[in-house]
């Protein structure tokens, strides 16, 4: 009996996986929609009018930008907003400003890696300032949320997931994590000196 | 002959079983996602509704395309933590948060209230746009 019920369920099952493969997308009839970041053109990024987010109803949602119209243009990711933030600032792509209080305001640039080392099985990570700092200044970071003494802040993978420390701006502006390896990027085999916790380099 | 200690995992009723689960898992990762924001859209909503007015939302990815992090996050003072900033629409009209930009000078003034207040009724605060965008107490 208890057999023949799971190979009822299992039957079942079968029907609906093929009803939600064959069974053809509204807007679509030709093709089932690929995922959103394997397209190639503008129709990667939702408009604003079917963003679930504004009100197509409203009358501000039509007179807004499309994030397609903007986004399509910058070094491409499949991930977050799909861009390479640092690449489209680095290549040249975008020159946002620096400050709106001093017009010869400069990004103070550092170029000083880090590497963390008690990533457990995972590879270590290395944190470019460089890439940081042509974003953000020193004080975003530094001293609230991270001690620039080496080792003086200690967190692990389960804060940044919960949106500490990296996880206050990765996860919800910056590159989100399921890009492990953008980070984790460093393999314990690969250094020809063997490093302690939070070493420098360059 | 040595008695079989996984006897009841082979227990065809077992294995449909199995099977089942596995083919609700795949009908669940498989099905099509609703549409959702773009990465790193915040809602703001703490008074705008109560107000009678649309939740607003701001758009990272287009404020960042035109400046840098440290603009808003330093010199016009937003911290990084969706909720911790009281915005009120009178400091707006003084020229703080939002207006220290939107005064008809850099960007829109606060008279155009719909570009700002466009949101759909009833969302909640937060940060948006995305699998992995959730903040604190997401897991």
């Amino acid at each position: 009996m208890k057999r023949r019920l799971s190979e009822l369920l299992l039957v079942v099952c079968f029907g609906l996986l093929i009803v939600a493969c064959t069974e053809p997308e509204p807007s679509s009839p030709s093709a089932p929609e690929p995922a959103q970041a394997l397209l190639s053109g503008p129709e990667r990024w939702k408009t604003i009018m079917e963003d679930n987010l504004h009100d197509p109803a409203g009358p501000g949602a039509k007179q807004l930008q499309n994030p397609a119209e903007a986004l399509f243009y910058l070094p491409s990711a499949f991930s977050g907003n799909l861009v390479r933030w640092v690449e489209a600032i680095e290549e040249g792509y975008i020159e946002p400003r620096p400050s709106i209080l001093d017009n010869n305001y400069e990004m103070q640039v550092l170029d000083l890696d880090v590497i963390r080392t008690r990533t457990a099985d995972m590879p270590m990570v290395l944190f470019p300032h460089k890439k940081h700092t042509e974003w953000l200044e020193c004080g975003n970071c530094h001293e609230w949320l991270f001690k620039s003494k080496r080792g003086a802040t200690r967190f692990g993978m389960f804060d940044v997931l919960n949106g500490e420390y990296c996880g206050r701006c990765h996860g919800a502006v910056a590159f989100p994590l399921v890009e492990c390896f953008y980070c984790h990027s460093v393999r314990r085999e690969d250094l020809k000196t063997p490093v302690t916790e939070l070493e420098m380099h360059k | 002959m040595t008695p079989d200690l996984h006897e009841h995992h082979r227990h065809p009723a077992h294995r449909c079983l199995a099977g089942t689960m596995i083919l609700l898992a795949s009908l669940i990762m498989f099905a099509p996602l609703p549409a959702v924001a773009e990465y790193g859209d915040v809602v703001i909503n703490k008074r705008a509704e109560k107000a009678g007015m649309r939740p607003v939302i701001f758009p990272h990815w287009f404020h960042r395309i035109r400046f840098r992090c440290r603009v808003c996050h330093t010199e016009v003072g937003f911290e990084m933590r969706a909720g911790s900033n009281n915005i009120l629409m009178a400091d707006i009209i003084e020229g703080r948060f939002c207006g220290k930009c939107h005064n008809n000078k850099i960007a829109w003034g606060p008279q155009n209230c719909q570009l700002c207040h466009s949101g759909l009724p009833g969302l909640e605060s937060g940060v948006r746009g995305g699998p992995s965008t959730g903040g604190p107490g997401k897991w």
